[in-house]
């Protein structure tokens, strides 16, 4: 029978991972639905580029896309409030992304989820 | 009675398939609406991977053209009309002739690099295309921007044109990165003091000796790669061009002036083209080239029996796939008329 | 005899209607801003309500807008609401002359014919004023039927009435209506009837009650037809406020507060709940929203304001319109469809809220110069524009600071058309701040929406705000500037925020015309097409876009012209994109035919006569 070593002598640390199974995948599936191409994109950063905020702060729509696919929903809410809704990543995107109805839909979904957080929240 | 095949077009697609049909026994006219033929590949410099000189590609396709194939240049085909089991083609010219069957090796149009006005094509002084570069090359002169100056930095922007639905192309041109690679590594033989690089989403090195020619440039050359597309670029008051892109790789924007930007510009079917193959009822899917019948069993046929197609003119090609789909379209039309 | 049992429905009806309707403007008056009451106060004793009364008249009764846009539509809206009105003003004239100049109770002018059985007095009828009145009377009451048939007609024949949409109406809707449409058939059937039993009633229902006469049996009929005219007022008087005909009582207070200068202010609030009841669902929104195009006529004007007044407020359709304005410029009520749409927008993304703190406020640095030059963010795509205003000012030998060169932050107007206003005012003031830095006196933007925003949403103080295509037609009028004509046949576009949203139309159709041969286009000025690049959209996919651009690029290029010009960055960029047509901002096409103005001295003289 097998054994399992309890501790090999370093501790992994947990935080460093993208937790895939226990994020909260709701805020994406929401999304998805009301914005479909949130699939579409490529991560090219053309809209990073080109963001008017990213040149003020640390913002990163790419990124941002990107967390909402994983499920990596902590503080994103903070980071979609960057957004000025200038509207010049949808004119630059290369797989016609509707950019700026996905901010509003994230945004959206982020705050119907911190009301009513506890029910979507696995434990 | 000898058959008679029209090849239309007479870059490596047409002229290597003329060739291949004529040594099978046929009579073939090569059609070309230029004077001279070789398509793009008279003002391509050199070819990728191995850097072989475009010029003694193509002279050495048209050594082994039969003298029996009769080149009809300057000659635009303006119409193709299928009459019970023949075809009937004709140009603008007033040139005219029946055909058993029909080869489109029509090829491509490069992409006008004008359509991106935020790269600033046509605005900006040093901002070229991968086609104005091969030509640079070609002039043998010394290499410098529009300024005299031999740049500093030399940035290769990837996917103009290609993948890019703003211009309506979703598709990938398949030879720009790799050229992009070639390209680069020719700026560094010719500058070796010059910092080359390349903005990319995806590098897509799918052919024989391609990542070999990715890793030398990385290797030998010192070339880099930051993943991200170019949102925009601007110029300062020396001509410099300073690009906007992100670097996705570590999530930050960046900015970088460059002494010239090239951009490489992806292939396009050919409106004028696109007039040929409606008046023969093809399909152009959504990328705009030609359809085959299928994909994987019959490359080079169409849904018109009698009418084939080789080359780029069904969808981008590097030369060699295009020499390789020409000889497999001989082959093709050889067992219809059989 | 005064009173009969059969005008108790429509008593009743009346009385209902009356308390319903004080109850809503009670509560509208409760609901205004302080400030905003005492302008109405003020205006109730000022010229204003001449203005108003004015514009009642003109728009509410003879429906002189729908006139302009289909002569049938309006004279079918104006014989119901003007010839409505004169029945009710004539007859109540009508029945003082039979009781002596008193007052009557209220049901008793609308039901005369049954209580008063004046006989005719032929020849002379018209000279006695009894006949004089059964003539005006039976005239108007076929004024308004003469409406009721072009109305059943409109039904099927929309396109006559230059209408290829019609509403969709809801049941509540439809009730009304019926009831609408039944009341002047009843009441001709009413008067007929009674006027064919004793011989009276003017030349219309005295001709038509001696033909029923004939083959009626009228001492039966005439008092039911009286209960069924009076049971189909109380009906419409019943539905009334719950239906769209809830706008002919609204559309009055709605101009009158219009007039006293009451702006929609915040949503939902008093002035944009009398906007909501105002709208008639006439549908001439319908027809010119592109929405149409791409299977989305559900989310126009007509439908944004009934899911709003009916508190069900769906976010895709209020998501779902580019801004345009072109069902603004068709109204003929005048509401301001862009304002509740952005109102209902606002409470739909009331949960977002922005965070610009990381804005650090930075000196300007740089020269003053007194002329500064925006860009705007979707200029920073269109180098070739930025490119020629810098050659035009160049040439021009006009000293100025380029005040975005290095980028900028967003004007706030996608926000605020997003519904998120109070992050846009965020925006506003940070730039206000920048911009009044600079200490220039005029402020040139390349960007209509960022133009619109300045003008509309900043408080510049004394500096002046010129979209370039105004600032290139001073400098050429003044002689600074002087073009090369080409031979080039080229059309114009007239982008939404300059045009119908700034009222910039001349200015850069008299710089272009100085070049090119500037063909008609069908739809443009203000009725110019949305190119379907609009950031007032919020939701739609490309696709869609595409086929509004590609449909209004149709309509450009009509005409074959060599070139499209336009003067928005936005615009320009949708157009290219379709590439089908060689698209330039008037900029560029000015750049390229600049001449030395000492060559041209004509050109000069001649711009300055003109």
């Amino acid at each position: 029978m097998e054994k399992k070593v309890k501790n090999f002598g370093y501790s992994v640390t947990r935080d460093r991972q993208i937790d895939f199974d226990a994020n909260n995948h709701d805020v994406g599936k929401i999304v998805a639905l009301a914005e479909p191409t949130l699939h579409l994109c490529i991560s090219c950063g053309t809209c990073s580029a080109t963001c008017t905020a990213s040149q003020f702060t640390e913002f990163s729509l790419r990124q941002v896309i990107l967390l909402v696919r994983r499920g990596e929903t902590k503080g994103l809410l903070k980071e979609v409030s960057k957004c000025m809704l200038c509207g010049k990543c949808q004119l630059v995107c290369p797989r016609n992304v509707s950019t700026r109805n996905l901010i509003i839909q994230i945004s959206r979904a982020l705050c119907n989820h911190e009301v009513s957080g506890s029910a979507m929240l696995k434990p | 009675m000898q058959k008679h095949i029209v090849v239309i077009g007479a870059g490596p697609a047409g002229l290597e398939s003329s060739a291949n049909l004529s040594n099978l026994g046929f009579r073939v006219t090569l059609v070309e609406k230029e004077e001279v033929t070789g398509g793009h590949l008279n003002k391509w410099h050199a070819l990728f991977p191995s850097l072989a000189s475009g010029k003694h590609t193509i002279e050495a396709i048209v050594k082994g053209l039969n003298p029996g194939i009769k080149i009809q240049t300057a000659t635009k085909v303006t119409g193709i009309e299928a009459v019970n089991d023949y075809f009937t083609v004709s140009g603008h010219n007033g040139w005219q002739e029946k055909a058993d069957a029909v080869v489109l090796t029509t090829g491509f149009q490069l992409f006008d690099s004008h359509r991106k006005e935020e790269y600033g094509y046509g605005i900006y002084e040093n901002v070229i295309t991968s086609a104005d570069l091969e030509k640079q090359f070609a002039s043998g002169k010394e290499f410098v921007n529009r300024q005299g100056k031999k740049p500093e930095r030399v940035g290769f922007v990837h996917c103009v044109g290609s993948r890019d639905e703003k211009v309506n192309n979703l598709h990938c041109s398949k030879v720009c990165c790799i050229t992009a690679v070639k390209q680069a590594i020719e700026v560094k033989q010719m500058i070796p003091e010059a910092d080359v690089f390349c903005f990319y989403m995806d590098l897509r090195m799918f052919g024989r000796h391609y990542e070999e020619l990715y890793k030398q440039a990385q290797e030998k050359y010192n070339i880099q790669f930051i993943r991200g597309r170019l949102s925009e670029s601007t110029e300062d008051k020396d001509g410099n061009i300073i690009v906007k892109v992100e670097d996705t790789l570590l999530g930050k924007p960046l900015r970088i002036k460059v002494g010239l930007l090239v951009l490489m510009a992806g292939m396009e079917f050919p409106p004028a083209t696109k007039a040929l193959t409606n008046m023969l009822g093809l399909k152009n899917v959504s990328d705009g080239f030609i359809q085959p019948l299928d994909e994987v069993l019959h490359s080079n046929l169409t849904e018109i029996p009698g009418v084939f197609i080789a080359g780029t003119c069904s969808g981008p090609k590097s030369v060699s796939d295009t020499m390789a789909d020409a000889r497999s379209a001989a082959l093709a039309v050889a067992e219809y008329l059989k | 005899m005064t009173f009969d049992l059969f005008v108790l429905p429509f008593f009743f009806g009346l009385i209902f209607l009356t308390v319903v309707l004080v109850q809503k403007y009670s509560r509208w008056i409760a609901m205004m801003d302080s400030s905003d009451r005492v302008k109405a106060g003020m205006a109730l004793f000022s010229v204003n309500l001449l203005k108003s009364i004015k514009e009642v008249v003109l728009e509410s009764l003879l429906h002189r807008k729908m006139f302009k846009r289909n002569p049938l539509l309006g004279y079918m809206h104006m014989s119901f609401a003007l010839g409505w009105l004169l029945l009710i003003i004539l007859g109540n004239l009508e029945s003082r002359v039979y009781s002596g100049g008193h007052i009557n109770p209220p049901y008793y002018p609308i039901f005369l014919k049954f209580f008063i059985h004046d006989k005719r007095v032929l020849p002379f009828e018209l000279f006695t004023l009894p006949g004089f009145f059964r003539f005006i009377m039976d005239f108007i009451l076929l004024f308004v039927l003469s409406g009721l048939v072009l109305a059943l007609f409109k039904r099927t024949r929309s396109k006559w009435f230059g209408l290829k949409k019609t509403t969709q109406h809801n049941s509540f809707d439809k009730w009304a209506i019926t009831s609408l449409w039944l009341i002047f058939p009843m009441r001709l059937l009413a008067e007929s009837f009674t006027a064919g039993l004793y011989q009276g009633g003017g030349f219309l229902t005295n001709t038509l009650g001696s033909i029923f006469d004939a083959i009626l049996p009228l001492q039966y009929l005439a008092y039911p037809a009286w209960w069924a005219y009076s049971t189909m007022l109380g009906i419409f008087f019943v539905t009334l406020p719950w239906s769209r005909f809830m706008h002919i009582p609204t559309e009055i207070v709605l101009i009158f507060l219009r007039n006293a200068g009451i702006e929609q202010g915040k949503y939902p609030g008093s002035f944009s709940e009398i906007e909501l009841s105002s709208c008639p669902r006439c549908g001439v929104c319908i027809d010119v929203c592109q929405m149409n195009e791409v299977d989305k006529t559900s989310s126009t004007a007509v439908y944004l304001i009934r899911s709003l007044r009916d508190q069900q407020p769906d976010k895709q359709l209020n998501a779902n319109c580019m801004m345009c304005g072109r069902c603004l410029q068709a109204c003929p009520v005048g509401i301001d469809t862009l304002g509740l749409r952005v109102g209902a927008r606002s409470v739909d993304n009331k949960s977002i809220a922005m965070d610009f703190s990381y804005l650090k406020k930075q000196p300007f640095v740089g020269e003053e110069t007194g002329i500064v030059y925006f860009a705007g963010c979707m200029g920073h795509l269109t180098p070739g524009v930025k490119r020629a205003i810098v050659q035009i000012f160049n040439h021009a030998k006009i000293d100025f600071t380029f005040l975005d060169e290095d980028g900028s932050i967003c004007c706030g107007r996608p926000l605020k058309l997003a519904g998120l206003r109070e992050a846009a005012s965020k925006l506003v003031s940070e730039n206000t701040r920048m911009i009044k830095n600079t200490g220039a006196q005029l402020l040139v933007t390349s960007c209509p929406i960022c133009l619109k925003t300045f003008n509309n949403d900043y408080q510049l103080e004394g500096m002046k705000v010129m979209h370039h295509s105004v600032y290139i037609d001073k400098l050429v009028t003044e002689g600074k500037l002087a073009l090369r004509p080409e031979e080039l046949k080229a059309v114009y576009h007239d982008p939404c925020e300059l045009g119908r949203g700034s009222g910039i139309y001349e200015q850069p159709r008299n710089v272009l015309k100085q070049i090119a041969e500037v063909a008609d286009v069908a739809e443009e000025q203000e009725n110019s097409l949305c190119c379907g690049g609009s950031i007032g959209e919020l939701a739609m996919d490309f696709t869609q876009r595409n086929i509004i651009r590609d449909n209004a690029l149709k309509i450009l290029c009509e005409s074959k012209p060599d070139l499209l010009v336009t003067a928005c960055p936005l615009c320009k960029k949708t157009y290219d994109s379709a590439n089908c047509i060689k698209v330039k901002d008037i900029a560029e096409v000015v750049a390229a035919n600049l001449v030395s103005v000492k060559h041209q001295p004509k050109t000069t003289e001649m711009v300055e006569q003109g």
